[in-house]
Formats: C-alpha cells, sequence, structure tokens
C-alpha cells in the first residue's frame, strides 16, 4: 500500500472527503517540546491580549 | 452557584468589607472545577483534585455561607414586611428540607443550569442521569463515567469491538465543547490502553456545522487566511478517525440505542455500547412572588427558567439580531436590585442561526454563557452593587456585555505532558457583531486557535491557576477571569 497513513481515514465522497488533513510534519510539530514551547509563550501573549480587552 | 457566583460574592466579600454581609446560598457543599471534570471522566484525575469544601474558604473572607438552595423570590417583601427577600432550603445534613427567609438589600441570581435529562425521554428524570448513559457535568458523574470507560477497555482487550456515541442529547443543547473534549479524551486514552482499532467513536450533536460549539462557529486567521473552524473541526475528526452526525435532535435514548431526529426531518438510531450526551440547561426552576403573594414568576424569568436582564427580548427573527441585543449590566428590570449572571440571565436569543427540521422540532445549540465570560460578568455586576452600596444608590452600573467581550477558551484533546494536545482558542467578540465586523462578524486579529501539546500546558496550568484562585490565595485577584 502506497498511501499515507495520515490520510487514511478520509473516505472517498464521505462527509470526510472535502476537508484538510495534517501532514506528518504538522503532526510531529504538534508534540515537538522545543516548538511547542515557543508557541505556549505566543499563545499565552495572544490570550492576554483578548483578555486584557475584555476586562 | 459556581464561577459566576463565586467570583461575585469572593469580589464582593474583598469591596465591602466586614462593615456588610455577603451571604452565599448554595446546594454544594464543594466547588467543582468543571472544566477538569473531562479528565475526571476518562480516569486521568481524581475527583478530590476538581473540588474542594466551600465552607472553610468562605470563612476565611467572611462570608456567611448557607448550604440551601433558593426556592423563591419576594423581591417586594411580603404583607408583614417591606424588605425583599429569598425563601432558601437546605441541603446540609442534619437540617435538610428545613426553610428560611434571609432578606436581601441587593441580590445575584446565580445558580448556574439545572441539568434537564428529563428532556429527553431516556437519558434521565428531571435533574437526574438516567441509566443508559453516563455525563460529565458533575464531579460524580464524571467518576462513574470514568468507570463506565474502564469497563469498556476492558472488553475491548478481551476482543469485543466496543461503539461510544458521544455528543448533545437533544435539539436545545448547548456545552458542545464540553462535548469535543470528552470525545477526544477517550479516543486520547483508547490509544494510550492500545485498544484504539477496537473502537467506532462517533459524535452527535445539534450544530448545524461542526465547528459551530453554540457561537455560530468563528473564523481564524491562519496561513494568511481567514479559515472557518467548520475547517478545523472537520480536519480533527477526520484525524481522529470520528465520525459524526450533527443537526441532530436525540429524541429517545434507551439501553444502548439512541433516536434522533435531523433537521432534514429524517430520523434515525444510533446504537451504542458507551455514550455520553450532554442534557439541555433551564433554570433552576426559582418561583416570584409579590407582595400580595401572586404568582409573579412570568415577570421576573423567561420561559426556560432563567431570569430576565437589560436584554432586548424582542429582537424577534434572526435577521433581525444585533449585538446590542445582549445585556451589559444583568440588571432586572423589574426589580433594580436583582441582578443574574453566569447562566442564570436569559439570553436574548441563541448566537448560531435558529433551525428546524420540516416537523417544526428546533435543532440548533443555545448560547454558552459559561467560563471567561460568565467569571467577568459576575465580577462586574459585584462591582455594580458595591459601588450602589458604598456611593449611593445612584452610582452608575458597570457593563460587561459578551457583544464587547472576547473569551480564551482551551479545549482538551488528551492528557499527557508530552503527548497531551488541546485546541487553544480565543475569540473576540463572543457574540458576533456583523455591523461592526462585516462578514465574519468577528475580529480576527484577536480570534486564533490551533492544537497542539503548549494547549495541553495551558490548560493544565488553568486549571491549578483558577482553583488556586477559588480558594482565594495569595494573590488570588491578580489571576483575571
Amino acid at each position: 500500500m502506497a498511501g499515507k497513513k495520515e490520510e487514511a481515514n478520509i473516505k472517498a465522497y464521505s462527509q470526510n472527503f472535502t476537508t484538510m488533513t495534517p501532514g506528518s510534519f504538522a503532526k510531529k510539530m504538534r508534540t515537538c517540546v522545543i516548538f511547542q514551547f515557543i508557541r505556549f509563550i505566543v499563545i499565552n501573549l495572544k490570550m492576554l491580549v483578548v483578555v486584557s480587552k475584555s476586562h | 452557584m459556581l464561577v459566576s457566583g463565586h467570583t461575585a460574592a469572593t469580589f464582593a466579600a474583598k469591596w465591602l468589607g466586614s462593615a456588610h454581609e455577603v451571604v452565599v446560598v448554595t446546594p454544594n457543599a464543594k466547588w467543582n472545577w468543571i472544566p477538569s471534570n473531562i479528565w475526571v471522566g476518562v480516569g486521568q484525575m481524581k475527583k478530590e483534585e476538581v473540588t474542594f469544601d466551600l465552607a472553610p474558604v468562605y470563612a476565611k473572607a467572611g462570608i456567611t455561607y448557607k448550604q440551601a438552595k433558593a426556592v423563591s423570590l419576594n423581591p417586594e417583601g411580603s404583607a408583614s414586611s417591606n424588605k425583599p427577600f429569598v425563601t432558601v432550603e437546605f441541603t446540609e445534613a442534619g437540617k435538610a428540607g428545613t426553610t428560611e427567609n434571609i432578606e436581601y438589600d441587593y441580590i445575584i441570581n446565580a445558580t448556574g443550569p439545572k441539568l434537564n435529562f428529563g428532556a429527553t425521554p431516556g437519558l434521565g428524570v428531571g435533574s437526574e442521569l438516567g441509566e443508559h448513559t453516563v455525563s460529565v457535568c458533575t464531579a460524580d458523574h464524571a467518576v462513574h463515567a470514568s468507570h463506565e470507560l474502564e469497563k469498556c477497555i476492558e472488553k475491548m482487550k478481551k476482543g469485543e469491538r466496543q461503539k461510544f456515541l458521544i455528543g448533545t442529547g437533544h435539539g436545545m443543547c448547548t456545552c458542545q465543547g464540553a462535548a469535543f473534549e470528552y470525545i477526544f479524551n477517550i479516543e486520547h486514552e483508547l490509544n494510550r490502553a492500545g485498544v484504539r482499532d477496537m473502537a467506532d467513536i462517533k459524535w452527535i450533536s445539534n450544530e448545524s456545522f461542526l465547528g459551530d460549539f453554540g457561537v455560530g462557529g468563528l473564523h481564524m486567521k491562519t496561513m494568511g487566511y481567514s479559515v472557518s473552524s467548520k475547517i478545523f473541526a472537520e480536519s480533527l475528526f477526520t484525524e481522529r478517525g470520528v465520525d459524526w452526525i450533527i443537526g441532530a435532535h436525540v429524541n429517545k435514548v434507551e439501553s444502548g440505542k439512541a433516536h434522533y431526529e435531523l433537521l432534514d426531518g429524517s430520523m434515525g438510531e444510533e446504537e451504542f455500547n458507551f455514550s455520553m450526551l450532554i442534557p439541555p440547561f433551564a433554570g433552576v426552576g426559582l418561583k416570584a412572588f409579590d407582595k400580595a403573594g401572586e404568582d409573579i414568576t412570568a415577570t421576573v424569568f423567561a420561559p426556560n427558567g432563567f431570569m430576565k436582564v437589560d436584554a432586548n427580548y424582542a429582537a424577534g427573527a434572526y435577521e433581525n439580531w444585533k449585538a446590542s441585543d445582549w445585556p451589559s449590566t444583568y440588571q432586572n428590570p423589574t426589580y433594580s436590585n436583582m441582578f443574574a449572571c453566569g447562566i442564570a440571565f436569559a439570553p436574548p436569543h441563541p448566537i448560531s442561526k435558529p433551525m428546524s427540521s420540516p416537523n417544526g422540532t428546533p435543532i440548533n445549540p443555545t448560547p454558552p454563557r459559561t467560563g471567561m465570560p460568565s467569571g467577568i460578568i459576575g465580577k462586574a455586576v459585584a462591582h455594580s452593587i458595591c459601588d450602589r452600596i458604598l456611593k449611593g444608590e445612584n452610582a452608575p452600573l458597570h457593563e460587561a456585555s459578551m457583544a464587547n467581550m472576547g473569551a480564551a477558551c482551551v479545549a482538551s484533546a488528551g492528557k499527557g505532558l508530552f503527548n497531551g494536545t488541546a485546541a487553544a482558542m480565543t475569540i473576540y467578540p463572543v457574540i458576533p457583531d456583523f455591523e461592526k465586523y462585516p462578514g465574519t462578524g468577528r475580529d480576527t486579529d484577536y480570534t486564533f486557535g490551533e492544537i497542539g501539546l503548549a494547549g495541553h500546558w495551558i490548560k493544565h496550568i488553568l486549571h491549578h491557576l483558577f482553583i488556586w484562585k477559588a480558594k482565594l490565595k495569595a494573590g488570588w485577584t491578580l489571576i483575571p477571569e
């Protein structure tokens, strides 16, 4: 089977046929500690901006 | 009385000091950090980690605590007294069933919802969960759910295939986010247990599209595009191998089977071995009486049992809805010393576009009023009341409209220090304002979302941070709602 594992859940012409799915690199980055530590800081800063606009 | 009421009471006690009395009435002996019930429901946290005793916290804050439930309001007093009062019925052991009239100068209705399991035959009776499904709405429910999940995992380990059905148990539910978190935490735990290949997992909800979440969905700016939450949600469901049924009103639950009606009017049924279906919410059923003892419940409360506030309840059809319909001061229009916050206030209308099947069955999410907005609203209401007590009856009220307020939300998709993930999102404003932000209704500079380990870390830190705040430990006022 030559297909990619990440795309195996897509069923032809079913309700999930038109959506996007992450590739292996995108999935790996989700739990890459170094990258996620940077995202942790970025997300916190973004959230703080929204929190400050809401109080 | 949880996030919103606890926030209001603790800030009121701090701002008013000992010269005034703050009384909290709640039927619960323990406070529950409800967002973490998801992790209790998959056996990754204990009940004790998400709850704590209220009595010592209120004693420390100088708050009079009555473990009781409010049953009626007399905002004009009675024939013998002009002083308004609330009648409460005690729930604590030893006093259970006895009643007391508590007089007040100002009152905040922050009861939270009645979990209306009884609205769907088979889902439960009244506010009691039935025997066919599980729930994560309370810590005790979540403990029960984790035990049932464990049984399913054991069956799968023995080679018995199991079917999971998670979502909303009625066409008028809110809290899709909690079900969203639970389905992906289950999927994560099944992977951890090595039995994912033995499970069929399906989502069922009243949303007209995946990613609606009761707020009409949201558009997030990413990679230079403004992308609908529908795309993100469908992507995650596909990636994790979860099928979905949307636009569904679950109208009956039996042992191992849920019956539903879809937006196109067709009927269907879905079998399951394990199911968690969120119940619809209703007001807790408070009554109101005038000075003569006449029932004025319909004046004070909306038909769904939530308290009327300064919202525009006459907006009519969806085409007429405006962001300004939403309340800003949460003051009851009839009695100026009564306020409602959190889920207890009656929203003017849904946030998502209302829909119904050709059979006339309404199927659309009702508006969420939980989390960050409920905390902000509780604090604003406390501020208003404190100002009126300390500065005079004409002090201006503080405003906290969900139409001018953003919200940060972190939805867990699996727990784990290094392999956990969560969708971290912000939305601004909560109520879409299509006049101010034509097209998406939201400011996409402040509306974003992404999934990853960082989101999980934030979710776990917030768990400890908010319990710290709720316990009124050092620096609690510095932690934002």
